[in-house]
């Protein structure tokens, strides 16, 4: 891992493009939240977040009632525990459907649970058409941002994957490589059996399963194919539907600056009889993989209320260094880095939570007002506790024991103090312990000041 | 006049003195009895942002004893001061008798530039300061405490001084604490971002009200040989 980040940062190609493309998405936001176009963002934001606070504290009440309501227009809501059941409910309808061809628009929580690999092992093909998505799945890489996926690849970049991959002409002028996206991904909407979208709101009062795009292709997904799988985390629900005036404000600008995006669908149930198109069939899986579990912790349980904006990615200065790939899971930057290790536990990443400067850039901008800088604080004690726990605190806990009894002791501190101050000037650089010659790697090293505040205080006399 | 605690903080203690002095001189040129309690050393923080509370707990329970009797205690840091009033309430969440002690003690405590203009109520402390000078808003100030414009107006009333901004003043300058150690090159990076800021304005002196922030953007502009120095907004309002 150390390398990885080590090579993004030292990467000025990639850190151009991540500086470029977040500091884009960055200025558009500010300028569609700025106070004379939507005078009350703030107050929007403070709804969401209560919106959410009571859709996830009443995640159950909600849950009965979107199920039923999506069964009043025909729908079916599918419950499953992880990915296997996913990927079972999937095949199993294929199978008995004779489906053979999937088409996909854009959904993280399928890359949660890594859908299409899933698929394509018993033999289904599964595309994906939203067009970043597309370029990743052909380069076999997983997304790189919850929003832009491809946000790491340059034009020449997708000229080269699609020359390799599609057999085209190298191909560097972006309108014509999204035509040659389109071309090919044409044929498969009118070829498929079945489209499996995402779902950015689930509606309980409606049962309205609501999509938010800018390419049409997720609302093709979820009208040209005879079957029609939305796929969401059980914390997608919001209470009403009067509330989407709330969360579609804030999603589109938070995310892209857009005041509401190209495309906005409103899906509730298969194609009525007098209706001339969508799906015959109409299925919402509501999956667990863990949420769950998040439910548990009062405080950290608001993880839950993440609408999956990407702005807190954007605004964040670790994860415009690093970029995406470097977050162990698909989730990156501040929001992955609370997630993660929920869903995984602490200890399988434990560095993740200590992979922030705590500068709260995230806090502040996330329409839900995740209070994430908080949750990322209480995953560092999470994280020594457990290490505790399992015998692995190594000398860091013994360091900070040593420091509070220093700190407990003004005289031994000032004691310490002088100390260093006599003896820092001397110490070759080769002989700095492990916490110093990483200052050193990248700074010059302040000297103690030969004598301390309270030395100087001691001479200058009391007034 | 009230009488005026100062807790230095452990780094301006034993790594930059001089901004403790620069603050006292001038609470005293204001009129005010200054007073350093001995038995003052740190707030708890590099613990409590390392994930260990326990440690964490007893060095803030140190800080309380040493400063209950104390009407104004004035802090030369945004993120010292946060600490404080801020996470000392987490940190004692579960604790009725302690909380009950840190609710005494947060409104006692004050931000430097803070106790400038809202207690001794002067944004002109009559200093001079011959220089170009660009403003680093600190985050824990800036985001936790709303510091905004405070330095701004202290920095307007200098003689001789003109404040060129940055185009990112609010980004972090990548220090973090322990970050700094733990991911070098990540915290470099985010320095090295910051300070292309900097020499965009053609300041020779880069002003925060946070001693740790100018230590990563100077150990990082010394590295990178800039003729650029650092100075805390304390040292600055007590120029002549």
């Amino acid at each position: 891992m150390e390398t990885t980040i080590k090579q993004t940062v030292a990467d000025p190609k990639l850190q151009l493009a991540i500086y470029t493309a977040t500091g884009r998405l960055m200025a558009k936001r500010s300028e569609s939240i700025a106070s004379e176009v939507l005078p009350d963002y703030q107050d929007l934001r403070t709804q969401a977040n209560l919106l959410k606070k009571q859709a996830i504290e009443n995640l159950d009440w909600y849950l009965e009632q979107f199920e039923s309501n999506l069964a009043l227009h025909g729908g079916k809501a599918v419950y499953c525990k992880n990915a296997e059941e996913v990927a079972d409910f999937v095949l199993g309808l294929a199978r008995e459907r004779g489906a053979r061809l999937i088409v996909k628009s854009k959904s993280m929580t399928t890359e949660e649970i890594d859908l299409n690999e899933r698929l394509e092992h018993h033999g289904l093909e599964a595309v994906e058409t939203d067009l970043g998505e597309y370029i990743l799945q052909l380069a076999h890489e997983r997304p790189y941002h919850i929003v832009a996926p491809a946000l790491h690849k340059t034009r020449y970049d997708v000229a080269e994957i699609f020359s390799k991959r599609l057999g085209v002409e190298n191909e560097v002028v972006i309108e014509n490589q999204t035509m040659i996206a389109r071309r090919v991904l044409r044929e498969k909407f009118l070829s498929a059996d079945i489209g499996i979208t995402g779902a950015n709101f689930l509606v309980a009062d409606s049962g309205a399963v609501v999509l938010v795009e800018n390419e049409g292709n997720a609302r093709l997904t979820s009208s040209a194919p005879r079957i029609h799988i939305a796929v969401a985390g059980i914390e997608q629900l919001i209470p009403r539907a009067q509330d989407l005036a709330v969360f579609l404000q804030l999603l589109g600008r938070s995310a892209t600056g857009q005041p509401i995006t190209v495309y906005t669908s409103f899906l509730s149930g298969p194609r009525r009889a007098d209706e001339i198109d969508g799906p015959e069939e109409f299925y919402v899986v509501l999956l667990d993989n863990g949420r769950t579990r998040l439910l548990a912790d009062p405080e950290k349980r608001q993880s839950l209320y993440c609408i999956r904006c990407g702005a807190c990615l954007n605004t964040c200065p670790v994860y415009r260094k690093i970029g995406g790939h470097n977050y162990p899971w698909i989730y990156s930057g501040p929001i992955g880095a609370i997630i993660t290790p929920q869903f995984h536990g602490v200890m399988q990443d434990p560095w993740l939570p200590f992979a922030s400067s705590l500068c709260g850039a995230c806090a502040e901008v996330c329409p839900v007002k995740i209070e994430i800088p908080k949750l990322l604080l209480q995953l560092r004690s999470d994280v020594t506790a457990a290490k505790a726990s399992e015998g692995k605190s190594g000398v860091e806990l013994l360091a900070f024991r040593v420091f509070a009894w220093v700190m407990r002791h003004p005289r031994i501190f000032g004691f310490l103090g002088a100390v260093a101050a006599k003896l820092a000037p001397r110490v070759p650089k080769s002989m700095y312990p492990a916490a110093l010659r990483s200052w050193v790697s990248e700074r010059e090293l302040p000297m103690p000041a030969p004598q301390s505040f309270r030395q100087l205080w001691r001479k200058r006399g009391r007034p | 006049m009230p009488r005026v605690s100062l807790f230095v903080t452990c780094i301006v203690d034993q790594a930059f003195p001089k901004v403790g002095l620069a603050m006292a001189e001038v609470l005293e040129r204001l009129g005010y009895e200054i007073e350093f309690l001995e038995a003052q050393t740190c707030c708890g923080q590099p613990a409590f942002n390392s994930g260990y509370l326990e440690p964490a707990r007893a060095v803030a329970r140190h800080f309380l004893r040493t400063f209950q009797g104390s009407e104004y205690i004035v802090v030369p840091s945004g993120s010292c001061t946060t600490m404080i009033a801020h996470h000392y309430e987490d940190l004692f969440a579960q604790d009725p008798a302690m909380l009950a002690e840190v609710e005494r003690l947060i409104p006692r405590v004050w931000e430097f530039s803070k106790f400038l203009l809202e207690v001794a109520q002067v944004d002109d402390v009559g200093a001079r300061f011959d220089g170009v000078v660009t403003y680093h808003d600190s985050c824990h100030a800036l985001r936790e405490m709303k510091i905004k414009s405070g330095p701004r107006r202290l920095l307007s009333k200098v003689a001789g001084l003109t404040l060129n901004e940055m185009d990112i003043p609010e980004e972090c300058c990548g220090f973090g604490g322990t970050f700094s150690v733990k991911f070098p090159e990540v915290s470099g990076g985010m320095a090295r971002t910051k300070i292309e800021s900097i020499v965009r304005t053609k300041a020779d002196t880069v002003v925060s009200i946070d001693s740790s922030c100018l230590m990563q953007l100077q150990g990082a502009m010394s590295r990178a040989k800039l003729p650029i120095r650092t100075m805390h907004l304390a040292e600055v309002l007590a120029s002549k």
